[in-house]
C-alpha cells in the first residue's frame, strides 16, 4: 500500500508540472498582446513597453514561467485584467458554484445508473432490460442544454417550483442557492446516468459470467448476497474510472448548462474570459480545470486500492 | 442394499443456441452410493460439466435448460423443489469444487471470508465465529500458517492453495456429495497427487460421497469405485473400477485406454494414440449409435438404430451393438 501511494503521489505531481508547462506554453504562443488589451489600441508605444516590463512579458518563457508558478505557489496569484481582482479569488468564488454543481449531478448520477445497471443486467433481454436500455439511449441522444430548457419549461415555468435562473449566492440565501443548482445538477446528472448504467450493466453482465460467481452460487449464498457482494465490486472497478473522468470533467464546469441557468461558475468565467482575452484568468482556470481532472483521477487510483486488492502489488 | 445418495435418472440437458437446440446432456442415469466414489470420464465437450452443474442447478440460463429427467437426492427430486429449497442444499449437503483455481476464488475478497460464508448462510453463524471455524479448516487441509492467511487475497495464493482453499470452501459445512469437476487438472503433477490425496483423506474421515468428474484415467484409476464414460452426452459404459480397465467393452472405451500414458510413466510425453475422428456436433439428431462414425467396428445397424445399454457382467454394461454381435469386433488394440 505505502509504495503504491508513494508512486501515485510522484505521478501526480509529475502529471501536474507537465499540465502546467503545456498550458502555459499553449496560452504562450496565443497570439494577443495583455498589455494592448488592458490600454486598449489608443495607447502609445512607451506606455505600452512599460506595461511589459511590469508585468514581465518582456522576458523569457522560463522566465514567465517559473515567476508564474511562484506566484501560484506562494498564493498571491495573477491578477484578472478584466475584473481587477486575483484570479485565485474568483476561481474560489465561481468555485462555490461549480463544485456544488458537479458533486450533486454525480450524485444524482450514481444513484440512478448503479440500481438501474445491476436491475438491467440481472434480467438481461427481458423487458425491464429493454426499457432501462431504451431510457439510456433517449439519455445519450439528448443534448444538455435541451434537458436544461425543458426542465426549466416544466418545473420553472408550468409549476413555478424552481426559478428559471440565476444564483441568489450561498451567503445571501442558502435554500434558494441550493434550488437554483438543483435543476442543472439533475440535467447534468441524468445524462451522465445513461453512460454509467450502461457500463454497470454491461459489466455486471461480464462478471455474472465469471467463474466465482459459479463458486458463489454453488456455496449457496443468497442471490442477494451474490449480486451485491461478490459481483458488484468486481463490476464497479471500470466503473469507477468513468465516474472519476465525468466528476474531473463536471469540476471543470460546464459552460453551456452554466449559461442556460444564468450560473456564475467556471465555465461561464473562462467563456466570457476568452471573449475579453483575459489571458491571466484563462490560463489559472484552465490549469485548475486540468488539475481537477488529474487529482480526482488520483483519488480514484487510491480508491481502487482500496475495492481491488491486486492493484497494491503492481 | 440401501438406496443411492444420488440417483439421477434420464437427465436431458439443452443449450439454445443460434445454430439450433444442442443437446448436451442426452439421456444420463447415474448414481452414487453412500460413501462411494463414482469417476466420470469422457472426452472434451462430452457434456460432464454440465451433468454436474445441472445437478445443484447451476446451468446457465438462458441458454441452458433441463428439459427433461429426475434427480433424487435422498428422497427429495432436486428438479422439482424449487430454487430456495435448492439453494439452502447447495454448499451444505452438495457442494462443488471447479477445474480453475485461479478463476474460481473471487479475487476482491479474502480468502478467509470466502471459506467462512457457507457457515454464516447455512449455520447462522456470526461473521467471527465462521472465521474461527474457518481457520481451523483451512490447518486442515494443510494451509501453512493458515490463520495469518485469513487475510489474504486469491492472487497471493499458488495455484494449489488456492485448490486447497475451494475443498476447505466445500468441505466446511459437511456435505453429504462432493462434486469434484477436474479438481487437479490445472495444477502440476505433484501438486495434482498432493491435492488428490488431500481430498481422498477428507472422504474417509466424513463417509462423504464423490462424484469425479475427469478425463485423466490415471486419476480414476486411483480413486473411483465405479466409472462412468460418457460420449456426446450419454453414457456409453459403466462398471466398476477394476472391471472397467481389466475388461473396456464399448470401443470407445478401449480407445480411451489405449490413449492413456502407461501409469508407471516412462512413455509420458510420447504421442498418445488419438481416436481418429471428432465428436458429432450435438445440435445434429443422429439416428444409431453416435459414436459409429469413429468406431473401428462399426457395421450397419450402428448406423440404423440406438443401442440401449446391455449388461456385460453384474454392474458391468455397455451401449454398444457388438454386446448382440461379439464376432464382429474387429482385431486391435
Ligand atoms: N453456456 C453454454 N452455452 C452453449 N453450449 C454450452 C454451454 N455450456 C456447455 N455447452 C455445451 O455443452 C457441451 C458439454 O459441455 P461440458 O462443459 O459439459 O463438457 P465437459 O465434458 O465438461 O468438457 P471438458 O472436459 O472440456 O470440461 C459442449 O458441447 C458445449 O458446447
Ligand atoms: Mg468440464
Amino acid at each position: 500500500m505505502i509504495p503504491y501511494f508513494i508512486k501515485k503521489c510522484i505521478t501526480l505531481l509529475l502529471l501536474l508540472l507537465l499540465v502546467s508547462i503545456t498550458v502555459f506554453s499553449v496560452l504562450f504562443v496565443l497570439p494577443g498582446d495583455p498589455a494592448q488589451i488592458m490600454l486598449g489600441i489608443n495607447a502609445t508605444p512607451e506606455s505600452l513597453a512599460n506595461l511589459r516590463s511590469e508585468l514581465g512579458l518582456d522576458q523569457s518563457f522560463w522566465a514567465q514561467y517559473f515567476q508564474w508558478l511562484a506566484q501560484l505557489v506562494t498564493s498571491q496569484g495573477s491578477r484578472s485584467l478584466n475584473y481587477d481582482m486575483p484570479v485565485n479569488t474568483l476561481i474560489v468564488s465561481r468555485l462555490a458554484v461549480t463544485g456544488p454543481i458537479a458533486l450533486l449531478a454525480m450524485v444524482f448520477a450514481v444513484i440512478i445508473s448503479l440500481p438501474m445497471g445491476i436491475y438491467a443486467a440481472c434480467r438481461q433481454n427481458r423487458p425491464a432490460d429493454v426499457s432501462v436500455m431504451f431510457f439510456t439511449q433517449f439519455g445519450l441522444a439528448v443534448p444538455e442544454f435541451w434537458l436544461g430548457i425543458l426542465l426549466i419549461l416544466f418545473f420553472s415555468v408550468k409549476l413555478g417550483w424552481f426559478a428559471a435562473g440565476g444564483f441568489p449566492g450561498w451567503t445571501v440565501d442558502v435554500w434558494g442557492s441550493f434550488k437554483a443548482i438543483l435543476l442543472p445538477a439533475f440535467a447534468l446528472g441524468v445524462i451522465r446516468a445513461s453512460i454509467l448504467t450502461r457500463l454497470t450493466r454491461s459489466s455486471m453482465l461480464e462478471v455474472l459470467r465469471e467463474d466465482y460467481i459459479r463458486t458463489a452460487r454453488a456455496k449457496g449464498l443468497m442471490e442477494r448476497t451474490v449480486i451485491y457482494t461478490h459481483a458488484l465490486r468486481n463490476a464497479l472497478i471500470p466503473v469507477l474510472t468513468i465516474m472519476g473522468l465525468q466528476l474531473g470533467q463536471l469540476l471543470a464546469g460546464a459552460i453551456i448548462i452554466e449559461n442556460v441557468y444564468y450560473l456564475p461558475g467556471l465555465g461561464r468565467l473562462v467563456f466570457n474570459a476568452i471573449g475579453q482575452r483575459d489571458l491571466p484568468v484563462v490560463r489559472d482556470v484552465v490549469l485548475f480545470m486540468a488539475a481537477a481532472v488529474v487529482v480526482v483521477n488520483f483519488i480514484i487510483d487510491l480508491a481502487y486500492a482500496y475495492i481491488d486488492p491486486r492493484v497494491k502489488l503492481k | 442394499m440401501s438406496p443411492p445418495l444420488l440417483d439421477i435418472q434420464d437427465l436431458q440437458v439443452d443449450f439454445h443456441t443460434p445454430e439450433g437446440i444442442a443437446r448436451a446432456v442426452d439421456g444420463v442415469s447415474l448414481a452414487v452410493l453412500k460413501g462411494e466414489t463414482v469417476g466420470l470420464v469422457g472426452e472434451s465437450g462430452c457434456g460432464k460439466s454440465v451433468t454436474s452443474l445441472a445437478i445443484l442447478g447451476l446451468i446457465p440460463s438462458p441458454p441452458g435448460k433441463i428439459s427433461a429427467g429426475r434427480t433424487l437426492f435422498e428422497d427429495r427430486n432436486l428438479l422439482a423443489i424449487g430454487p430456495q429449497a435448492l439453494r439452502r442444499l447447495r454448499g451444505k449437503e452438495i457442494s462443488m469444487i471447479f477445474q480453475e483455481p485461479m478463476t474460481s476464488l473471487n479475487p476482491v475478497l479474502p480468502i478467509g471470508r470466502q471459506v467462512a460464508e457457507p457457515l454464516m448462510v447455512h449455520r447462522n453463524l456470526p461473521r467471527s465465529a465462521a472465521m474461527e471455524q474457518a481457520a481451523d479448516y483451512l490447518e486442515r487441509v494443510k494451509i501453512p500458517s493458515a490463520r495469518k492467511r485469513l487475510n489474504d487475497y486469491p492472487h497471493q495464493l499458488s495455484g494449489g492453495m488456492r485448490q486447497r482453499v475451494m475443498i476447505a470452501m466445500a468441505m466446511i459445512c459437511g456435505p453429504k456429495l462432493l462434486i469434484a469437476d477436474e479438481p487437479t487438472t490445472a495444477l502440476d503433477v505433484t501438486i495434482q497427487a498432493q491435492i488428490l490425496s488431500l481430498m481422498m483423506a477428507l472422504k474417509e474421515e466424513s463417509r462423504m460421497s464423490m462424484l469425479l468428474i475427469t478425463h485423466d484415467l490415471g486419476v480414476v484409476a486411483q480413486t473411483a469405485d465405479r466409472v462412468l464414460v460418457m460420449y456426446a452426452g450419454e453414457v456409453v459404459e459403466a462398471a466398476p473400477v477394476t472391471d472397467l480397465f481389466d475388461h473396456p467393452f464399448h470401443p470407445y472405451t478401449q480407445g480411451l485406454l489405449r490413449s492413456m500414458p502407461r501409469l508407471g510413466g516412462h512413455d509420458r510425453g510420447r504421442r498418445l494414440k488419438e481416436i481418429p475422428g471428432t465428436v458429432p456436433p450435438s445440435t445434429e439428431t443422429l439416428v444409431g449409435c453416435k459414436f459409429a462414425d469413429r468406431c473401428p467396428d462399426a457395421f450397419d445397424r450402428c448406423r440404423k438404430e440406438k443401442p440401449e445399454p446391455a449388461g456385460i457382467d453384474r454392474d458391468h454394461w455397455a451401449r454398444c451393438w457388438l454386446f448382440e454381435f461379439p464376432k464382429k469386433r474387429g482385431v486391435h488394440g
